[in-house]
């Protein structure tokens, strides 16, 4: 239930549905303006955001400080009180993180004659490809082709995408959802077993994939299912604190933490592989995020002391449409899905005021100009603003029932707290949602460190510095199997030698030391900080 | 006005914006719109067990309470419950679940294959109290007796809303684990009733025949200026 200050708002969009239907398709803008509308309103440009960093690879690369007070900090665990030569496991192929793109790795590795160990913060497939509802793109049907895919990319990516990756993408597309058919994910799909696909924002096809507004969520428990039914070790609630690296400045493993039982063990490996996500939990420039507890940017950190270079970290995604009422699921996803259905943005006269479906920044930037230069935003009890998403249209649309039908995550979460969304509006306002950079892969996912390899979110490159929807479950299989893949077959032609340890931090320390970086400053991050400021209390096992 | 009276009672725990919440025995003063996660938060606590995604779709923070003066079991997610008075609060990330180890390609989705791998479902003796618990409101029982009689595409239909959290399995007098059996349910359909989209099969030839490659060999070596006229000139966009 909306309070009545809300409702008056809802009365004059119902006033103005029928006009609104009759309107048709808003134009998409030109270059021009939609460069105008970002420089203008796109969190990106706000200059104060972002410093330039003073170590590391990337050193004089701006990045918003968040990350940048993750890059430049001292490690949370003296290096001295591991000891590396004596690894509690020693495997081909040491998987990090436990969401998609950590799941197909380790799938594929195995597959390719490797011995896997997949380690994980929290709990296996916890992660941000749960999440992931609206679909999976892939360029299958007739009247597309991983061409026109290609372009749509590039498009959104603003054209900075690495093209190589960006191929590797769109080629590798059709078979992964291939792949997902045959583990038996449940894709929507009519009786002769066409699958049923839409538009996403910036999309030139109708190619996004679903499973109902679970899509995320049914590939990840289909993907744990068969890891677990192979029997791959998996530790959870372990975290990756540091990289090992040899004397040649290879990578040779990891150093983890147990969370529960704060023990500090290494594991020896030929090839490492990083899935460990983005940085949503970092809450960049105070937004909300969509993203999971654990998505704190840990994997950047510990590639980037380890000598590995990042690409395009000084953009980062708003999702379009974060919750914005009520209060106690701001910042959670509304699905680009629903858009894709037919529901208008519509402010709080009634009026629409962009294409639904432009790529992300660009609608993003334009429901923050509505809010804050036009003040055409909605007001919540507690001070917020926001726009509708007019999705009682939706039943108008595709028929009574469409919606529960079609998004039954999403009505469940507003059902919670009595807001029925096929029979009113729900208010939205942008959300911290993904990292568009990450550690620089080639299209084999390997890193610039030896033996390293990065899979999923915390990969870059692919999305040039803005992703369109759909293409992050697909990045996280593509380069999660072909990092995979890779990384099996290159363990077979190395050895586990004895040396490894931790040389790279000493070097990155003295570069600390010489920035003067203030010692308190401590990272990866691992879990972000919810409790009253006076109740934080550092994790046990971090040195004072 | 009504501002600075709203900063003193959140200041002092015992306005009326405040709840009372127990946790693992102890009591709490916590403001009472947060959910139950937060609250817990807000009270001190530092999730690493019992926390996943925060938005409802991952399992990870089932939780049991009870109310004062009520002899009734309630649960929810802990991350989309808002706090009540006198709550008290018990969660269960993790419960002991039997999970069959099968390779999908070898197994036949016939009638049979739910009741072999998981022969407990027999002994369900319909108590409702896996429907009862459900935080996701899922018809349990429902697809557990459709389970029984080897109706695969209804345990699939009927379970996708399943989040895993466990919380049936931790009330089932009979022992079922019922996200496991719904689970092999979904991928066996998935994988062996639903038909094959053959656009899908046919586009994989096509790739294994190299027929985009020189599309996309002209593509990548493209500059931006020529990518950006293709995008914003000759891109034809599918009607809706």
């Amino acid at each position: 239930m909306y309070p009545e200050s809300m409702q008056e708002s809802i009365r004059r969009l119902e006033a103005t549905r029928e006009e609104r239907i009759k309107q048709g398709k808003i134009p998409l803008l030109d270059a021009e303006a939609k460069k105008a509308l970002l420089k203008s309103f796109h969190p990106d440009y706000i200059e104060t955001s972002m410093r330039a960093l003073a170590v590391g690879p990337n050193k004089g690369e701006r990045t918003p400080h968040e990350i940048a007070d993750c890059l430049e900090a001292w490690p949370i665990v003296d290096p001295k009180r591991f000891d590396p030569d004596n690894p509690k496991f020693t495997v081909d192929v040491l998987v990090i993180g436990g969401g998609g793109a950590g799941v197909a790795a380790a799938l594929m590795a195995q597959e390719h004659g490797a011995s896997v160990i997949l380690t994980t913060k929290l709990r296996l497939g916890d992660a941000n490809t749960m999440m992931a509802q609206g679909g999976i793109q892939a360029a299958d049907k007739e009247n597309d082709s991983p061409e026109r895919h290609y372009l749509d990319v590039l498009g959104g990516g603003h054209f900075k995408n690495i093209p190589e990756l960006a191929r590797a993408l769109v080629t590798d597309a059709p078979g992964v959802i291939a792949w997902l058919e045959e583990l038996g994910v449940m894709f929507d799909k009519t009786q002769d077993g066409t699958m049923i696909t839409i538009h996403g924002g910036g999309t030139s096809r109708k190619r996004m994939h679903a499973c109902r507004d679970y899509t995320g969520a049914e590939i990840m428990r289909t993907l744990r299912d068969e890891f677990k039914s192979r029997g791959i070790p998996a530790l959870e609630f372990c975290a990756a604190v540091e990289l090992l690296t040899d004397d040649e400045g290879a990578c040779a493993g990891a150093a983890f933490v147990n969370l529960d039982t704060n023990e500090l063990f290494t594991i020896r490996a030929k090839t490492t592989i990083l899935a460990t996500g983005g940085c949503g939990r970092l809450h960049i420039q105070g937004f909300p995020c969509t993203n999971h507890y654990g998505a704190t940017a840990d994997g950047l950190v510990l590639a980037y002391r380890a000598g590995a270079k990042l690409i395009f970290m000084d953009t980062i995604q708003y999702h379009p449409t974060g919750v914005a009422y009520p209060e106690q699921i701001v910042g959670q996803l509304i699905t680009e899905k629903v858009r894709g259905l037919g529901a208008h943005l519509v402010n709080a006269f009634g009026n629409r005021f962009i294409y639904e479906l432009e790529s992300r920044d660009i609608t993003a930037s334009a429901i923050i100009r509505e809010c804050t230069e036009r003040k055409n935003g909605v007001v919540t009890p507690t001070g917020r603003v926001g726009v509708w998403l007019d999705t009682p249209l939706i039943e108008l649309l595709k028929g009574e029932g469409a919606v529960k039908k079609n998004l039954p995550a999403m009505y469940h979460q507003f059902a919670r707290f009595g807001i029925y969304m096929d029979k009113e509006p729900i208010l939205t306002y942008p959300t911290q949602h993904y990292q568009n950079g990450g550690i620089l892969i080639n299209e084999v996912g390997e890193t610039g460190v030896k033996n390293l390899y990065a899979a999923g979110e915390v990969a870059g490159g692919i999305h040039g510095r803005n992703r369109l929807m759909g293409n992050s479950l697909l990045d996280i299989l593509v380069f999660g199997r072909r990092a995979g893949r890779s990384a099996a077959e290159k363990a077979q032609m190395l050895s586990v030698d004895k040396g490894a340890g931790f040389k790279h931090l000493i070097k990155f320390q003295a570069e600390l030391r010489a920035a003067k970086v203030p010692k308190e400053r401590r990272s990866p991050i691992l879990l972000p900080e919810y409790r009253r400021p006076e109740l934080q209390t550092p994790f046990a096992f971090v040195n004072r | 006005m009504a501002r600075k009276k709203r900063k003193s009672e959140e200041l002092s725990p015992s306005g009326n914006n405040f709840v009372t919440i127990y946790v693992m025995g102890e009591a709490y003063r916590v403001p009472k719109d947060l959910t139950i996660m937060k609250a817990m938060e807000y009270a001190g606590y530092r999730f690493i067990r019992g926390c996943g995604c925060r938005g409802g779709f991952c399992g990870a923070c089932g939780t049991v309470y009870r109310t004062r003066d009520s002899y009734k079991l309630k649960v929810g997610l802990a991350c989309q419950t808002v706090v009540e008075d006198g709550m008290y609060l018990t969660q269960i990330p993790f419960y002991p679940a039997n999970k069959k180890d099968y390779d999908i390609k070898e197994l036949q989705a016939d009638t049979q294959v739910l009741v072999k791998l998981y022969p407990e479902l027999m002994r369900c003796i319909a108590c409702n109290s896996c429907t009862k618990i459900c935080p996701q409101d899922i018809d349990v029982m429902g697809y557990i007796q459709a389970a029984i009689r080897g109706d695969i595409a209804k345990v699939a239909d009927m379970s996708f809303d399943c989040i895993m959290c466990g919380l049936c399995a931790s009330r089932c007098p009979a022992e079922i684990v019922h996200y496991n059996v719904g689970l092999l349910a979904r991928r066996l359909y998935g994988a062996k009733i639903a038909p094959r989209a053959q656009h899908l099969a046919q586009r994989l030839e096509e790739i294994k025949a190299g027929r985009f490659e020189p599309g996309l060999d002209r593509l990548t070596k493209m500059s931006e200026a020529e990518l950006s006229r293709l995008y914003y000139e000759e891109r034809d966009i599918e009607p809706e």
